[in-house]
């Protein structure tokens, strides 16, 4: 069987990255700066990406900035007919370096942003002084002359300045402001009970959320999802394995999402070995979560299957051990309790982070 | 701010028309964002240029349709409003 045409490829273009965030989705292994593709290959990957269907890229890490060619490979995205669209912390960027990047055909730029208030956002990102240099970036994006979306990942210790973060957006003149709650597998499973969020702070959330969609309408459009620890059924991770979505790693590893290489028994195959066609259509690792044939009970019979698509199966895998098994994030999971469980453990933890530490291989512009 | 017909809609920053030819039809692409418009949606959308008013939109609309004036201005308004209002389009 054919599979549907994948829409979106995240491409992480470096794990390098000069924050520290205690929720870093990158995996536990990261990729040495010597093992990651060159700007040709990157150049390929994206030829047979669009020809394969795919309309839209993300250009992220890491922090693709922490690349020097960075321009050249925007250049690539444009020439293939990808819309791109850069995930960055900001940084590392410059108004100069971001025009390069803008001529290049740059579409987007996405800002991550770890708090609205610079003592706690500084302390959560790890880097002194980032905050004030995200503010800036923000207001080169404006003068560029780019359309701008505000990523703010949300927990414990920054949720309850949400309605500053909305306020954040406008400001700074995003359009989109992305609430992302923390997904709680590789690194930032380490922090869970720093950064669990209390029933509490999200309805508040929730409220805020839902007064500033229509005081804002019209001006700024929120993507905001409540958070699998609180949800009864699990989202469809990554619209389905193999459904929408390649990411390929630093080092070409072809994956259903970023996360997949903290899952064992897999053999990614790499681009540099087989054409990304070949490796949707055919691969071991894109076929054996992909459709509904592989699902155990209760996702089996369970009749939103072709919805959720049984979850997230490195959720299902760093809670359960098992990554064939239903999210926990689902009511239905035998495992359900184990989130309740996390819950309550961090209600009565402390908020110290665990910081992961990188090499200092950081390019400056 | 409502879409009437004195005002002048474009695509908001970041939003593209463009062709899927691998599933052979037409998108709106925007950051975690695709808008598969229907005949109709795509026959306004393709209108806007930046310059032409609701108003001229739905007169060539009627005239190359020859249909009622009124429920082309209604679907219209209809369709714009929505995009308007999910950050597609700006006026």
């Amino acid at each position: 069987m054919t599979p549907p045409a994948p829409l979106g490829l995240l491409a992480e273009l470096t794990h390098r990255c000069p924050l520290r965030c205690p929720y870093c989705s990158n995996p536990t292994e990261l990729s040495r700066a010597s093992a990651e593709l060159d700007t040709e290959t990157w150049g390929r990957v994206f030829r047979e990406a669009a020809a394969l269907g795919v309309l839209q890229l993300h250009l992220s890490g890491g922090e693709p900035a922490a690349r020097r060619d960075l321009p050249e490979i925007v250049a690539h995205a444009t020439a293939a007919g990808l819309y791109s669209n850069l995930i960055t912390s900001g940084v590392l960027l410059d108004a100069a370096r971001l025009k390069v990047l803008a001529r290049a055909g740059l579409d987007h730029v996405q800002l991550s942003v770890q708090d609205a208030e610079e003592t706690s956002a500084d302390r959560i990102s790890g880097l002194r002084g980032g905050h004030a240099r995200k503010l800036a970036f923000a207001r080169a994006v404006h003068e560029a002359d780019l359309p701008l979306t505000l990523n703010a990942v949300v927990h414990r210790q920054n949720l309850d300045r949400l309605g500053d973060l909305i306020e954040l957006a406008t400001t700074l003149g995003a359009t989109r402001l992305e609430v992302a709650h923390v997904q709680y597998y590789g690194w930032a499973l380490r922090n869970r009970d720093a950064l669990l969020p209390s029933r509490a702070q999200l309805e508040a959330a929730t409220e805020t959320v839902t007064t500033a969609r229509v005081t804002l309408k019209g001006r700024l459009v929120i993507d905001y999802v409540v958070p699998d620890y609180y949800a009864r059924r699990p989202k469809a991770c990554m619209g389905g394995w193999g459904r929408s979505f390649i990411a390929v790693s630093p080092a070409g590893r072809v994956l259903p999402c970023h996360a997949a290489e903290s899952l064992p028994g897999f053999d990614f195959l790499n681009v540099r070995d087989a054409s990304l066609s070949e490796i949707w259509t055919h691969s071991d690792a894109f076929q054996r979560y992909r459709g509904t044939g592989w699902m155990p009970e209760p996702c089996r019979g369970c009749d939103r299957r072709e919805i959720d698509w049984g979850g997230c199966r490195c959720q299902a895998f760093a809670l359960t051990g098992n990554a064939t098994n239903t999210d926990p994030a689902c009511a239905l999971s035998a495992d359900h309790h184990l989130l309740d469980l996390a819950v309550q453990d961090a209600a009565v933890a402390g908020g110290n982070f665990t910081y992961r530490e990188m090499g200092p291989t950081i390019a400056t512009g | 701010m409502s879409i009437t017909g004195t005002t002048t809609p474009r695509f908001a920053r970041g939003m593209r028309l463009r062709e899927d030819p691998a599933r052979a039809r037409w998108v709106v692409v925007g950051p975690e964002r695709l808008f598969v418009p229907d005949d109709i949606a795509l026959e306004i959308l393709r209108l806007l240029d930046g310059t032409r008013r609701v108003d001229a939109i739905v007169d060539e609309l009627a005239a190359r349709y020859a249909a009622p004036r009124d429920a082309i201005a209604a679907d219209v308004l209809a369709l714009l409003t929505d995009l308007h209002a999910k950050g597609v389009l700006t006026a």
